[in-house]
């Protein structure tokens, strides 16, 4: 690659970030293609993907050498110290290239190839299915169809050729609605609740002022009141604070009906919906921030964790600052959750700015916002309320945000289904859930439930005592701030261990009954004992293999595993026990050591 | 003394709100002795709710028309109310409350009354004797050995009848040594490090006073010590004060030991917080967790202005120094402050449970708190005598013994394979050590318990909890012995608030206590179809 001066560097040093004795490690630095890869002295690999690197950095010289800082985005902050300036400012430069690709071509995505062939490819790419997501919540039904004015993208770009609307509203209501709307996002269904007769649409602000009006707007919205029939009133929920609208303010905070969501977080003050026009609707405005307060929120709060040798006074003064908790608790206060998260369905083919609001490309700083990470905050939040509601575990979640900046994979490439279908994604990259599907048992909640009734529809409590820093999405690297053990992989094994225990039970039952028969069948004769007796082998060889199956269960809670920079990250820290020195300790004992 | 005559109506009509998720309970309310009690009649399930009047912590009482309110606060950070039928019966049995809950006297106190079915009096209270443990380490060291010197509480009061010291020092010396340090709290042997050879000690002050006195006896001790460890080895002393502060306490006769009278330690200054700013501490979280209409601003902001994770941090992180001098350096540590009574129990405990597997067993954890805390005169009875919700001014209450819970806590969150006993524990000894029906968190120190006869008349925390149907509450299902030394984080990011005890009662945590019973079933299958194979096996036929 043309970008590439020195491909391998030695003698470079990796700092700890928390360590404040300066403790390094020294290896080697390798620069490729695609990642940037240091291997210390111990042969551990430590991986980074060009497209993870937020911004890199090169300091002072100092007497040691020329200090590298790279900050990631999956908050992994990592200091090298290159021994010759020049190769500091090699690296740099060509970190500088590699990390802002200008063209979507570029991307990881388009190279990386994990040997399959184009069959499992493509089924790759159906594992998720939005038509089967849609018959599943019982659409198309009486009341809501499947509307083609989109089919060519003409209506609006940024959303997908398959809409659902309700029946009775016409085309020509729909492209009059669509020029009333910013960027013609007019309001379509996200999620429809089959037992309750209730649905979610979403739409983005009206253009108008504050006097124009737009009947076939107001026919659409009337449309979607009447396509719910069980529910008198229907609520819009205006996302945006309060201060920034002139205001009706609806206090009913009423889930579970309709709620048009007006995903409108740009710019303020282009509109809303004027209440005397659209009858039995009511409003209600939900204080979430446009996406510039969120950037510069998450910033203020990766500067306050970050930094070295923190109190907790400072911590706590700074999650505040930073406000991020106070945001997170807003989408969660707005947003209602059901069981199954939809992903797929409500944030990729509904035009979520991907491209953009990741920074993959090299573009407007102003348009990266961290809402899909808050997203994923959310549903960390849920999971730590109920444990036994979602099938997948924080790791899942860690591995998601990963791929969303990782760019290996099509999923998350590109702003809006029209640009995906331009980029050929589904012929030229891979999807990334069959290979989260793959190491499926990674991402399983141990605790899981479905049978649970009342899990059904989550009730969260959004009290302000609930929402905590996640620390495992913030310091995800910073090893020496973990729990030493961890809870979640122990029960997995234990769950694992059990399942192939009962299962042995099972065998071995089947074989003492297959006895009793034999037994029972003939006379015993020396035929008969001799073929009974080569089971017996077979029976010891089976608890033989039992206790293989235990064995490196057990050794795993001891070990560091993941040996592949491919391999889930989480199990970088799932080590047990605490070889290393937390990082306070050796700072006290550095001042004891000065006293005497 | 008569309880008859505190009482002042002995029942009344009322209804109990015991928070959000429980139903409310009608039926007579009647005021004994010891408790307040709630009867539905006989049909209702549960037929009977009672209350420890010990742990009411304030009491609050409004009449409006024919019908009163009376607010309890208890110990536990639990807030009942009970609507009462008719004025004057609201009054009366708030004062029977008042005047009930407040009793100070030992001996009347409801411990020497209780006596549950299926456990013998006397028989439990010898558990975990610290003897045993002193024994062992003498004979493993032969340094050390047992000392009767206080067999008559007459060196120092707050210490045990038998104390632990070095082998080469003789009784006189002690009573010397005792006579330079305040309370007469001496240095003696707290946790034998087997590994390292070395010792964990603690003390009180030396009493230098403005003139620096010294004692050669109490030099000597120390100098004995680091002999009996080994030839060369360093010592260190933990101050758990300010420099500033240990200087000033020379005004008032107290101080620290001079560098040049005890060659071969060093002093380290590690000030942590005790008393009446720990109690405010306690007192302000504890508001702040009442509070469920607060915006996250506000709740983040009295998070952070309480201190109490700063306290928590401050006491892991001195433990984690003491912890680290023996097994890293190899050095003996002397840990004291002023009285040597709170945060000086605080550190060695910890320290403990850093090093030592065993104190992280159940049985070694009991043993650990009744040698530590209860045997070492840690004054209960002073510093527990009143919760976050009392008006009353505090006098001596501080919640250092909470302040350990929570530190212990925060060691299980960080290794939750490596403690043998789970949160249940230690919101139990949380709750005992405040308002308890056993005797073991009684009095102030040993000699104390002595007069009061606390071991023939009451009966042990230890026998009621060590029964099999407390165990699923107590034990930690996923406990898997862990060998080596635990070294938690104290990053505040690696810190988090103790909800299960300070937000126990305002927002019950019901799905994560569905999800624990489950990781409960995963553990017990385990063990049950682990256990079921050898039968299974040997049910193979033999031709």
């Amino acid at each position: 690659m043309e970008h590439i001066r020195t491909t391998k560097v030695e003698q470079v040093k990796l700092l700890d970030r928390f360590s404040t004795s300066n403790k390094s490690l020294t290896g080697t630095l390798y620069l490729t293609a695609t990642h940037l890869l240091f291997i210390d002295s111990h042969q551990k690999e430590t991986w980074i993907l060009h497209h993870h690197i937020a911004l890199v950095e090169k300091l002072a010289l100092t007497t040691s050498g020329c200090p590298l800082v790279i900050q990631c985005k999956n908050f992994r902050i990592v200091h090298f110290i290159v021994p010759r300036e020049r190769d500091c400012h090699d690296i740099y430069n060509s970190l500088l290239q590699l990390s802002k690709q200008a063209k979507y071509e570029d991307l990881y995505a388009f190279s990386y190839n994990p040997k399959q062939n184009d069959s499992e490819r493509l089924r790759g790419w159906q594992l998720v299915d939005l038509t089967e997501e849609y018959k599943r919540m019982g659409l198309p039904n009486s009341n809501w169809q499947l509307s083609d004015a989109n089919r060519d993208y003409k209506i609006c770009e940024t959303y997908p050729r398959e809409l659902y609307v309700p029946r009775i509203a016409s085309k020509p209501i729909i492209v009059g609605s669509s020029k009333f709307r910013s960027k013609g996002r007019f309001p379509v269904l996200s999620y429809y609740h089959q037992n309750k007769e209730a649905a979610i649409c979403r739409c983005s602000q009206p253009l108008s002022g504050f006097s124009a009006r737009c009947l076939e707007d107001e026919h659409l919205l009337q449309a979607i009141s009447k396509a719910n029939p069980a529910n008198r009133y229907m609520y819009v929920m205006d996302t945006r604070p309060r201060h920034r609208m002139q205001s009706w303010w609806a206090t009913q905070k009423d889930i579970g009906r309709i709620i048009l969501n007006a995903m409108a977080n740009r710019a303020a003050g282009k509109g809303y919906e004027n209440e005397d026009n659209y009858s039995n609707i009511r409003f209600q405005f939900v204080g979430i921030e446009n996406i510039h307060v969120m950037r510069s929120s998450l910033q203020k709060l990766l500067e306050v964790s970050g930094s070295r040798g923190l109190s907790v006074s400072d911590f706590y003064s700074g999650l505040e600052g930073a406000g991020w908790l106070r945001h997170i608790k807003a989408v969660t206060d707005a947003a209602i959750f059901l069981a199954k998260v939809l992903i797929e369905k409500d944030w990729i083919s509904f035009g979520h700015k991907y491209s953009d609001r990741c920074g993959h490309l090299d573009g407007d700083p102003k348009e990266v916002s961290p809402v899909f990470t808050q997203f994923l905050e959310c549903v960390w939040h849920l999971t730590e309320q109920f444990p036994q509601a979602f099938e997948f575990n924080e790791a899942f979640l860690l591995q998601i945000h990963e791929h969303i900046h990782s760019c290996q994979f099509g999923n998350f490439i590109g702003n809006c289904q029209k640009e995906r279908e331009e980029l050929k994604l589904k012929e030229k990259t891979y999807s990334l859930w069959p290979f989260l599907l793959h190491d499926q048992k990674k991402y399983f909640n141990p605790l899981y439930s479905s049978t649970s009734q009342k899990l059904a529809v989550l009730e969260p409590n959004t009290v302000s005592f609930n929402f905590k820093f996640w620390r495992n999405m913030y310091h995800q690297f910073d090893r020496t701030l973990h729990p030493r053990q961890s809870v979640f992989n122990i029960i997995m094994n234990m769950n694992e261990q059990n399942k192939q225990l009962q299962k042995d039970v099972k065998d071995l039952e089947s074989q003492i009954k297959q006895h009793k028969n034999k037994q029972t069948d003939g006379v015993l004769t020396k035929e008969l004992l001799n073929s009974v007796r080569p089971e017996s082998p077979a029976l010891k060889t089976s608890l033989c293999l039992k206790e293989q199956t235990l064995l490196p269960v057990k050794d795993a809670l001891r070990t560091v595993e993941g040996s592949s920079p491919a391999d889930n990250r989480y199990s970088e820290y799932a080590d047990e026990f605490s070889k290393a020195e937390p990082a306070v300790v050796s700072s006290e004992y550095g001042v004891a050591r000065m006293t005497c | 003394m008569e309880f008859s005559e505190l009482i002042r109506t002995g029942q009344a009509q009322a209804e109990l709100l015991r928070g959000p998720e429980m139903p409310p309970l009608r039926g007579t309310l009647c005021v004994t002795g010891h408790h307040l009690l709630l009867s539905p009649g006989p049909q209702a399930t549960p037929d009977l709710w009672l209350l420890l009047l010990r742990s009411v912590d304030s009491i609050e009482k409004r009449v409006a028309g024919d019908a009163g309110t009376i607010t309890l606060r208890c110990k536990d950070l639990r807030v009942l109310q009970l609507d009462i039928e008719g004025v004057e019966a609201t009054l009366d049995i708030a004062r029977s409350i008042e005047a009930l809950s407040s009793l100070e006297s030992v001996i009347t106190s409801f411990p020497f009354f209780y006596r549950p079915k299926g456990l013998r009096l006397g028989e439990s209270w010898h558990f975990h004797p610290p003897e045993r443990y002193y024994k062992r380490v003498a004979r493993e060291t032969r340094a050390w050995r047992l000392s009767e010197a206080n067999e008559d509480f007459s060196l120092c009061p707050s210490y045990p009848r038998a104390v632990i010291v070095p082998r080469t020092v003789d009784d006189d010396a002690l009573a010397r040594s005792a006579r330079f340090r305040q309370g007469g709290r001496f240095p003696v042997l707290s946790y034998y490090h087997a590994p390292s050879g070395t010792v964990l000690l603690r003390s009180s002050q030396p009493l230098t006073g403005p003139q620096k006195r010294r004692c050669a006896e109490d030099e000597e001790l120390l100098q004995a010590v680091l002999a009996g460890a080994r030839p060369g080895a360093r010592g260190f002393i933990v101050d758990t004060r300010s420099a500033q502060a240990a200087k000033q306490a020379r005004m008032t006769g107290g101080g620290t030991e001079a560098k040049s009278a005890y060659p071969g330690w060093k002093r380290l200054h590690r000030p942590l917080e005790r008393g009446r700013p720990l109690q405010e501490s306690f007192v302000h979280l504890v508001e702040a967790c009442g509070d469920l209409e607060q915006s996250m601003d506000r709740w983040l902001s009295r998070l952070d202005g309480c201190h109490w994770l700063s306290h928590v941090k401050a006491a892991l992180s001195t433990a984690c120094l003491a912890a680290q001098g023996m097994e890293w350096e190899g050095a003996c540590i002397l840990v004291h402050g002023a009285e040597g009574t709170d945060s000086t129990l605080l550190v060695t405990s910890l320290a403990q449970l850093i090093l030592d597997p065993l104190s992280r067993t159940m049985a070694g954890f009991q043993e650990l708190i009744e040698r530590e805390w209860i045997q070492a005169g840690h004054p209960f009875q002073l510093r527990c005598a009143h919760s976050a919700f009392s008006h009353t001014r505090p006098k001596h209450e501080a919640p250092i013994f909470l302040l350990f819970l929570d530190c212990v806590w925060q060691l299980g969150r960080q290794f939750p394979l490596s403690l043998e006993f789970g949160e249940g524990m230690l919101l139990a000894l949380f709750d005992h050590s405040y308002a308890s029906p056993f005797g073991t968190f009684l009095c102030n120190s040993e000699k104390e318990r002595c007069l009061c006869e606390v071991r023939t008349r009451t009966h042990s925390l230890w026998s009621g909890l060590n029964q099999p149907k407390e165990q699923r509450k107590l034990r930690n299902p996923l406990y898997a012995p862990n060998p080596l030394a635990i070294w938690p984080s104290v990053e505040p990011q690696s810190l988090r608030l103790w909800q299960g005890l300070f937000l126990r009662w305002t927002h019950p945590p019901e799905p994560s206590e569905v999800a624990w019973e489950k990781v409960w079933q995963i553990a017990t299958d385990q063990e049950k179809t682990e256990g079921s194979q050898p039968t299974d096996s040997a049910s193979e036929p033999q031709p």
